[in-house]
């Protein structure tokens, strides 16, 4: 039917195509769950795979990165299960509230959610679609306007998640993990997504980490929507550590209201691809985000993070800051736009990017965008490309330090400064961590 | 006796630019030396190529330090074998705290060398005290490393380090610039500090000024690239009454 658009579809749309056709009946949820489903699907069949000619896909593209369509992967079996019992190693033993997903579905029996805090709940995505409430109907639709292939396929294509409610009010010291695991045996997908509402004036701590094998390839497209009331406070980690095959697409939609401060971190050293988007919409007026993110890459690993903030009420300020640590013949990408709509006057809005290349064949490329309709704003954003500084490693030697010691001080040193704005004293020290972790397997 | 430091016949250029044209120069431990002389002159190379500064061509010559060949090893090696230079310019490293980097070089000093790492209590202990001599408030450790330090703190950090790292040649790049009088003499004390019969001091400077304070054995006047004349500490006085212009012409 779209002959005339897309005359030649790659084997990885064929591939798609026959995924939902012969899943569909299966996915959870009723029948406007379904009708959702059918429209989003009819959207990416449409537009096929994103690919170097769509603007926000240009450094990314998927049709040519992404071979074939995996099927979807299959309910965790034991096996599965138990490997998934070591994974968020990074984090564990700091007493976090483990929810587990694994193979794109969420396993009770391996997540802690006993003593949940008043005027907090947990449930499974794929339960909640089942009851068709609108809240979840709705909340596949765009929430925040975006329109993107691989939001509308995993619209289409969810199988599982949580969705987690916090009630007005209410502060939940206690961080709330969700480990995200792919240990299926079989070259799967899993295509997941998540629900977090978080009342007026409530606050709560989210961190998320996706790990994987190394083998089989996998691929993964995962969503999470956060919905955050006014007063609220979110901070938000999401550390990505996929396998080296892996093709990670993940989508943050965060919808924002008034007064409210939403601290967002990624951190990403896995994947063969990895793709992260973030919509954030700041709807309410005298909101504070502070969005920030640090790749470090290596072999051939590809990593897009791809941001458009949209200010659409007055007296909000932003703050972004994304670097990335780039070795051998690995690219990074960052694409950020800032939108300040007529009516957010008052705008305080600065965006930078960094990228430190450790190899001549090493890629990394930025575009920062700004659009701004107010007249009444501070806006402002920077890019840097750039080596080890010769001179900052020649003082250090001179001191003693050795040649690869003098580079990891430094290359800790830039990747820090990303990692030293989060809050919560583990998750800091655990992504400090990470980062040593990371310059020890370079040699 | 093998001399601390032997230089012989020294030539180094950078771009292809000739900047030393056959320098000699003999240290003994225990003793200070001084070099003086014009801008462009050199100064600034020497210590440079005594820390391994990559850039610099080494066309002709050689160093021994301790009778060993000082150019075959890499700046941390040097730094290892006791050779310090305090840089003129004291670079910043931002994400670097001071400790943090002094822990690292101390330690790696001290591997290198076979010894024991020193534990992070010991290390911050000795820090503290060498820094109280020094005037320096031990909130600026926590620091990152020389970000937002005016000249004279940065100045009393290097002094901090070459304390620390306890050097058996230190080199000292122009360290009167950018010092006010007060600062002058804390570091000039700082240094003074470490003068012993094991240690020898090359003490780089323009100016007459700083060797009212760290008074030296030797003076030498360096001028196109080699050493044109030796003398005593009253040398200087004699430099700051005449200038450097006959040496200038002389080495033309």
């Amino acid at each position: 039917m779209n002959a005339a658009i897309r005359p030649v579809r790659t084997q990885a749309e064929l591939g798609l195509i026959d995924v939902y056709t012969t899943s569909r009946q299966g996915l959870p949820g009723g029948s406007d769950v379904a009708a959702v489903r059918a429209a989003a699907f009819d959207h990416f069949v449409h537009s096929g795979l994103p690919h170097a000619r769509v603007e926000a896909w240009k450094y990314t593209d998927l049709r040519r990165l992404m071979r074939d369509a995996k099927p979807l992967a299959a309910p965790p079996d034991e096996k599965a299960k138990a490997r998934a019992q070591e994974a968020g190693g990074l984090l564990a033993g700091l007493g976090f509230r483990r929810l587990v997903i694994v193979d794109g579905a969420f396993v009770a029996e391996l997540s802690d959610l006993a003593g949940l805090e008043a005027g907090l709940t947990v449930r499974s995505m794929a339960e909640a679609l089942a009851l068709d409430e609108p809240m979840l109907s709705q909340g596949l639709g765009p929430m925040v306007p975006v329109d993107d292939p691989a939001l509308a396929l995993n619209t289409a294509l969810a199988g599982d998640g949580v969705v987690i409610t916090v009630s007005a009010g209410v502060t939940i010291e206690r961080p709330i993990h969700l480990v995200f695991v792919n240990a299926s045996p079989v070259p799967a997908a899993m295509v997941t997504r998540s629900l977090l509402v978080i009342g007026k004036g409530a606050r709560a701590t989210f961190i998320e980490t996706h790990e994987g094998r190394s083998h089989p390839d996998y691929q993964i497209n995962t969503v999470l929507q956060l919905v955050i009331g006014d007063e609220a406070r979110v901070d938000h980690v999401k550390v990505t550590r996929e396998g080296s095959g892996a093709i990670h697409v993940a989508t943050l939609l965060a919808h924002i209201g008034a007064r409210a401060h939403f601290n967002e971190l990624g951190f990403t050293t896995g994947g063969a691809v990895v793709r992260n988007q973030l919509f954030v919409l700041l709807s309410g007026a005298g909101t504070v985000a502070n969005l920030r993110g640090v790749s470090l890459l290596a072999d051939r690993q590809h990593a897009d993070t791809t941001l458009a903030v949209d200010h659409a009420a007055p007296g909000c300020q932003s703050r972004e800051l994304f670097k990335a640590v780039v070795d051998e013949e690995a690219r990074s990408v960052f694409q950020g736009k800032i939108t300040v709509r007529q009516q957010a006057q008052k705008t305080d809005a600065k965006m930078m990017t960094r990228a430190l290349l450790l190899s001549d064949n090493a890629e990394a490329d930025g575009k920062p965008e700004l659009e701004i309709f107010a007249d009444d704003v501070q806006c402002g954003h920077g890019a840097t490309t750039g080596t080890l500084d010769d001179q900052l490693k020649f003082y250090l030697m001179a001191r003693g330090i050795p040649e690869k010691e003098a580079e990891a001080l430094l290359i800790q040193a830039f990747a820090a400064e990303v990692v030293e704005a989060i809050e919560h004293d583990d998750v800091r020290e655990a992504l400090m961590e990470a980062i040593v972790d990371w310059l020890g397997q370079r040699g | 006796m093998t001399p601390l430091l032997e230089i012989r016949d020294l030539r180094a250029e950078i771009a292809g630019r000739k900047i030393l044209n056959g320098l000699d120069l003999r240290v003994d431990a225990g003793e200070t030396h001084a070099i003086m002389g014009p801008n462009g002159a050199g100064k600034s190379t020497l210590s440079y190529v005594l820390a391994g500064k990559p850039g610099y061509e080494i066309t002709g010559g050689e160093i021994l330090f301790k009778g060993e060949d000082l150019l075959a090893m890499a700046p941390d090696e040097r730094a290892a074998k006791g050779v310090f230079l305090a840089f003129q310019y004291p670079l910043e490293i931002p994400g670097v705290a001071t400790v943090t980097f002094l822990r690292a070089a101390l330690n790696a000093q001290r591997r290198k060398r076979g010894q024991e790492e020193l534990s992070s209590p010991d290390l911050l202990k000795r820090v503290r005290e060498i820094a109280k001599k020094l005037g320096i408030d031990p909130e600026m450790l926590r620091r990152p490393l020389n970000v937002g330090f005016s000249g004279g703190e940065k100045k009393r950090n290097e002094t901090l380090q070459m304390a620390l790292l306890e050097p058996l040649l230190c080199v000292l790049d122009e360290t009167d610039s950018g010092l006010d009088i007060d600062a002058l003499k804390i570091v000039a004390n700082g240094v003074n500090a470490l003068r012993s019969a094991e240690r020898g001091m090359i003490v780089i400077t323009h100016y007459q000024r700083l060797l009212d304070y760290i008074v030296p054995d030797i003076v030498h006047v360096l001028a196109a690239g080699r050493i044109v004349r030796t003398g005593g500490k009253e040398l200087a006085l004699e430099l700051e009454a005449t200038g450097y212009a006959q040496y200038q012409n002389e080495a033309a």
